[in-house]
């Protein structure tokens, strides 16, 4: 038995002193690592296995393979939902990034108010998606709203925004971007102040202009924080949830003939509404490869054209 | 990325006077778009009912009815204040938990080398890129199979746990000075007494960023509470706002009487925290 012990022991360190510290980290680690184990790493090996069940949590689970994945192919729900998701990735996306960009630059100047501006930008992100998807209800009522007075002049004053199968992605959008403008243009920030100074001014020295600078340093130096922040808002844009929840919530809910339902809100629907458990364990599936898909096309495109400077990383 | 930079002078040369005008103006311009749902909320939030359908819009209330409006909400919703109060005993439960568990983690990953380290802490942000809606599902049975739906266990103790604070204060732990630490360990101190009257005290800033982080995402919290933890006793205030949103018969300016309340704790801390907002902000791009 001893020997046993010392060969277990000997496994953790050679002298007592690695040894003892190897059993204070392990016992420094343990709450955290175990309780993401088991909050977070049970859950998903349960969803896969969730996935090929059918499943309304009142009759116990019936095993069914892969059914829930044929139907899903076949589901125009789901297919009306995904595309959906595509649509408001492409209205959040590239104006976020383009709005964040441009502030972040000009906040970058030597500037009086800077720190005022940039609180002004970052307040709508400490504020919670649901009560500003309230106000953002309200500012797109049709008749009383803001958004339809300012419009009033271009006859728009009574466009029904949200009823609008056509429509609704618009308000959803905009909330969104109103939110994510600050996260991104902080990051940008951090990555502009980064851009070493003497390129700068060596560039002036060699008579290059405020946009030449702009685009052969700033732009190519800035790549990595832009690939960020892309990946970022592609993955946030892929959990679009709590908007539609709210905006939808006083007409009709996921938007007339579904037409605010994103990927998240249809897998909420699947399971706590309709009480199905395997199948909207299925949708959270392919929302989950979809985003480890996403993340490796960009990270495969990074090597394309984001430029690091000699050293880094 | 240099998180700090965020305050050192600005990398470009000084403008024309041209330039700077036209910058300022559409600096301006923006941030007038980014006050005015603000605006709009506070204006509506202290309409008299008949004010609300009046054409054109008015941005101040001719007869402001702050105080009735808030009576009023609170006839609608009963329990408002205890949806307040739940959110923020979710919110200081989930920070006081990570603050536990994650600075422990924290510090053992940082100083204390075991077999399999690597693998767990990279297991550990592996769970970072799972996106929450993809283990919503399991999570909900899982909470189901331990009988803690609709109480507070559920809405704080899996939010206790977390990689990416985790990840966060170890990288802040491994900027602190090795020697402080081992002459703390010759004097007799153990592990805790170092993490406790050593490591943290010198990791104030990373500490605040990752407070104001946590607090901010636990209280505006949604998704998880509504599937979680949707009974009067239990609701938190993001809730109990969207159930007011879901009558088509609440108006308006109930709503944003609502929205304001659930939205003005988080503004004042932010105003008084701006710095460690920001901060953590920076600092969370990095886990990307």
């Amino acid at each position: 038995m001893p020997a046993m012990w010392n060969a277990l022991l000997n496994q953790f360190g050679r002298t007592p002193l690695t040894r003892r510290k190897a059993l204070w980290g392990m016992a420094l680690v343990a709450p955290n690592v175990l309780g993401l184990m088991f909050f977070f790493g049970v859950p998903v090996l349960m969803a896969f296995a969730t996935s090929l069940q059918q499943w309304n949590a009142v009759k116990p689970p019936v095993f069914v393979g892969l059914d829930n994945f044929s139907r899903l192919v076949g589901d125009a729900a789901f297919w009306q939902a995904l595309g959906n998701t595509a649509k408001l990735l492409l209205l959040t996306v590239p104006a976020e990034i383009f709005l964040a960009l441009n502030v972040a630059v000009m906040l970058n100047q030597r500037l009086r108010g800077r720190g005022f501006f940039r609180t002004v930008y970052f307040l709508p992100v400490v504020t919670s998606t649901v009560a500003a998807a309230i106000v953002w209800t309200w500012i797109f009522q049709p008749r009383y709203g803001l958004v339809g007075n300012l419009l009033a002049p271009v006859g728009l004053r009574d466009q029904p925004w949200l009823t609008r199968p056509d429509l609704v992605l618009f308000p959803i959008a905009a909330v969104t971007v109103w939110q994510r403008l600050g996260f991104d243009m902080v990051l940008f920030l951090a990555g502009l102040q980064a851009i070493p100074r003497v390129l700068y001014e060596a560039a002036i020295i060699d008579g290059a202009k405020g946009w030449q600078r702009f685009r052969f340093i700033t732009l190519p130096l800035l790549s990595p924080t832009t690939f960020l922040v892309m990946v970022l808002s592609v993955i946030n844009g892929f959990q679009i949830f709590d908007q539609v929840y709210i905006m939808t919530a006083r007409t009709t809910r996921g938007g007339v003939g579904g037409s605010a339902t994103t990927l998240s809100y249809f897998l909420y629907q699947s399971a706590f509404v309709q009480s199905e458990f395997g199948y909207a364990s299925a949708v959270a599936l392919v929302l989950f490869l979809i985003t480890l898909g996403v993340t490796a096309v960009q990270l495969r495109m990074q090597r394309r054209w984001v430029y690091y400077e000699a050293g880094e990383r | 990325m240099n998180v700090q930079a965020t305050e050192r002078p600005p990398a470009y040369t000084d403008l024309s006077v041209s330039l700077k005008i036209v910058t300022y103006l559409m600096l301006a311009m923006g941030a007038v778009v980014m006050v005015m749902p603000f605006a709009w909320m506070a204006s509506t939030a202290c309409k008299p009912p008949a004010e609300l359908s009046t054409l054109p819009i008015r941005w101040i209330p001719q007869n402001p009815a702050c105080i009735e409006n808030l009576q009023q909400l609170y006839k609608t919703s009963p329990n408002f204040s205890r949806y307040m109060l739940n959110s923020a005993i979710m919110t200081v439960g989930r920070t006081l938990g990570q603050l536990v568990t994650c600075s422990l983690a924290a510090y053992g990953f940082a100083r204390y080398p075991f077999p399999g380290r690597n693998v767990i802490f990279a297991l550990c942000l592996g769970l970072l890129m799972v996106p929450f809606q993809a283990i919503l599902i399991p999570e909900y049975l899982l909470l189901r199979q331990l009988g803690w739906l609709n109480s507070f266990a559920a809405l704080i103790v899996p939010g206790a746990f977390s990689a990416f604070a985790m990840f966060l204060l170890r990288q802040a732990f491994l900027q602190i000075p090795l020697e402080l630490e081992e002459s703390a360990m010759i004097d007799g101190a153990n592990p805790l007494q170092i993490l406790r009257f050593i490591t943290l005290p010198l990791s104030g800033p990373a500490l605040a960023a990752f407070a104001v982080i946590t607090v901010q995402a636990a209280w505006n919290d949604f998704l998880f509470p509504l599937v979680a933890a949707n009974t009067p006793d239990t609701r938190v205030v993001t809730i109990g706002i969207s159930l007011l949103q879901g009558e088509r018969s609440t108006p308006w300016n109930l709503l944003m009487m609502g929205s304001f309340l659930a939205t003005v704790p988080m503004l004042a801390l932010f105003v008084m925290l701006q710095r460690y907002f920001i901060e953590g902000v920076a600092m969370s791009g990095i886990k990307g």
